[in-house]
């Protein structure tokens, strides 16, 4: 099996905001809103070096959405950044008339999605976000699984023409892709080439992913891994290219399963290539306060969840 | 520079246009367009500085956003006698694959529209964005924005109204039709809005007021009276007093037609007043 070495956890929220930090002093149209998190949003560097293009909004999410369409009329690049829960959820209509029909070429940036931004609990996690986001025509939807792949993805996206929704999270966690990685949007990333089963992750996931592919492969059985950072466009052609391989999936995400990462993927191999699915993802509930690890284990989504979806999956096929 | 009797042929012109639109297809929002009326044909053909042709950007010239995309009847006519594209596609308004949707949209690439509005309460954030946009790009010219008094009750004007005045958005002029009308009656009805000048001025913007928003040369004057006011560290806002209906009376002074269509007889009678004066498309 492929290895890959943690190079030191990190958040990948920080990987942001060294995208950010990069844009700032190479792209003089970026310009970034924050709703009273800049800390929490990691860009503290963006402001000291560009203080004319940043706008701090307050409370006031919806406004902040606004005020990003109005800044692309006019050739601006903005970055408007939140919690995951605030950008979508809470402006869902301002998202949804003023960005995503009005064609505004807006980058939402979303922290603390999933359930692991831990303690605060339910008010604050958001696992719809996913689904909220790819249901709007136009919207591209991308959830990048560590510090390396979160600021090439936040580069990558000032250089997209259209309103992308970029996911991601709190915990320090495995970094463990290349550093200076290239980030074509829509394009699944092969980590590891395998026969048995095909399991898509997206987010932090991937890292579980990669660890209970190992243990699988010390049983016997071989994982193929794939990295779905781009929910919408989905590489469809990767999808089934892996399926028609291996027979059967598993796909893992740090969200409801409803409207996720799996839907997408059932979409396609029910249209394409009918094949048996297990889903590693919360079962249609909020989340709860807690560790992080706490929750991804009593919610369903660590390695372990993963390796029983993979035996369950293999059994049907 | 038009002279005001060009102006006044344009305010009935415009008023036909809406008429027949809304009635063609027995839908649209006649009363706040015929309100408005006035205040759009002032705006493009008097008091905004405007490049030929049609680009999203609108950088070197003078930009508007319409919050209450309801009233785009007038909003369509204005643009296309101002010739942003062509009068007879007025025809298609509200028709399936037209360019003129019952709401402004870019989404089918009309030129004139750079926001879609339609669900209340979002435009001035929009403005707001555009508006510090110019100021980054050291653009000296002015954002405009249009917003209905009902409108006000959506809670994103009051975080916008906030914002502008602390980050000094001083290119900005928002006028609020204040036709006292909504859906479901009076304002001060529905959810009373109160002194709607003191409210603004409260909240840090310079405020004035156009008593007569049907009066064409009080639009005017007020209009270029808030172009002065620009540039001073304050936010501007009209509070325009309009008619709901103007023009034709039996639409006047009534929430009734809001958004309700006249039927053969009823467009006839309208037509009546407000004799053919351009040319109808």
């Amino acid at each position: 099996m492929t290895k890959y070495t943690d190079q030191g956890k990190q958040d990948t929220r920080s990987g942001f905001g060294a995208g950010m930090t990069e844009l700032g002093r190479t792209n003089p149209n970026v310009v970034t809103l924050c709703a009273d998190l800049v800390g929490s949003l990691k860009i503290e560097t963006f402001i000291k070096e560009n203080p004319e293009r940043f706008f701090q909004v307050g409370i006031a999410e919806a406004n902040m959405m606004g005020i990003a369409a109005g800044l692309t009329i006019g050739g601006k690049i903005p970055f408007a950044s939140t919690f995951a829960n605030f950008a979508t959820g809470r402006v869902y209509d301002q998202v949804r008339q003023s960005i995503a029909y009005s064609d505004k070429n807006v980058k939402i940036c979303a922290s603390h999605a999933g359930l692991t931004l831990g303690e605060d609990g339910a008010t604050h996690q958001i696992l719809e976000d996913i689904g909220l986001m790819k249901m709007l025509p136009g919207m591209t939807v991308i959830n990048p699984c560590d510090f390396n792949q979160t600021k090439a993805a936040t580069l990558a996206i000032a250089d997209h023409h259209g309103p992308v929704y970029l996911r991601f999270g709190r915990p320090k966690v495995a970094n463990f892709t290349p550093v200076d990685q290239k980030f074509e949007i829509g394009k699944a990333l092969m980590l590891n080439e395998g026969t048995d089963v095909t399991l898509l992750a997206t987010g932090h996931l991937v890292w579980q992913s990669l660890i209970a592919a190992e243990s699988l492969e010390n049983q016997g059985i071989s994982v193929e891994v794939i990295n779905i950072h781009t929910i919408k466009p989905l590489d469809e052609e990767a999808i089934i290219k892996s399926v028609k391989k291996t027979g059967c999936v598993v796909t893992a995400e740090e969200h409801n399963f409803l409207g996720g990462l799996g839907e997408s993927v059932a979409r396609v191999l029910a249209t394409r290539h009918p094949a048996p699915q297990e889903f590693v993802a919360v079962q249609d509930s909020f989340g709860e306060s807690g560790t992080p690890d706490q929750l991804m284990e009593k919610y369903g989504l660590d390695n372990k969840a993963i390796e029983a979806a993979v035996l369950r999956v293999l059994k049907r096929k | 520079m038009p002279n005001n009797q060009d102006l006044q042929d344009l305010v009935i012109q415009v008023r036909r246009d809406i008429l027949r639109m809304v009635h063609k297809v027995n839908s649209g929002h006649p009363g706040g367009s015929l309100g408005c009326t006035e205040f759009f044909v002032a705006l493009y053909n008097e008091i905004m500085d405007l490049k030929d042709g049609f680009d999203m950007d609108g950088k070197g010239e003078d930009v508007f956003f319409l919050s209450n995309g309801h009233i785009s009847p007038v909003f369509y006519s204005v643009l296309a006698r101002k010739g942003y594209f062509p009068i007879e596609e007025l025809n298609t308004f509200r028709l399936i694959n037209s360019r003129l949707q019952g709401h402004p949209t870019t989404h089918e690439g009309l030129p004139g529209v750079r926001i879609a509005s339609g669900s209340l309460g979002q435009g001035m954030s929009v403005a707001i964005g555009a508006a510090l946009a110019k100021k980054l790009n050291g653009d000296d010219h002015l954002i405009f924005s249009l917003h209905g008094d009902g409108e006000l009750q959506e809670g994103q004007n009051w975080e916008a109204i906030m914002f502008a005045a602390g980050n000094k958005v001083d290119n900005l002029i928002a006028t609020v039709d204040r036709n006292g009308q909504q859906i479901d009656g009076a304002t001060e009805e529905v959810l009373p809005l109160g002194d709607v000048a003191e409210k603004f001025r409260v909240f840090g913007w310079d405020v004035l007021e156009i008593e007569n928003g049907n009066d064409l040369e009080q639009v005017i004057a007020g209009l270029n009276e808030a172009k002065k006011r620009t540039g001073n560290g304050k936010p501007v806002c009209i509070v325009m007093t309009t008619v709901m209906g103007n023009g034709v009376d039996f639409m006047m002074h009534t929430h009734a037609w809001h958004g309700k269509a006249p039927n053969d007889e009823q467009l006839e009678i309208a037509l009546s007043q407000n004799p053919e004066t351009l040319g109808d498309y």
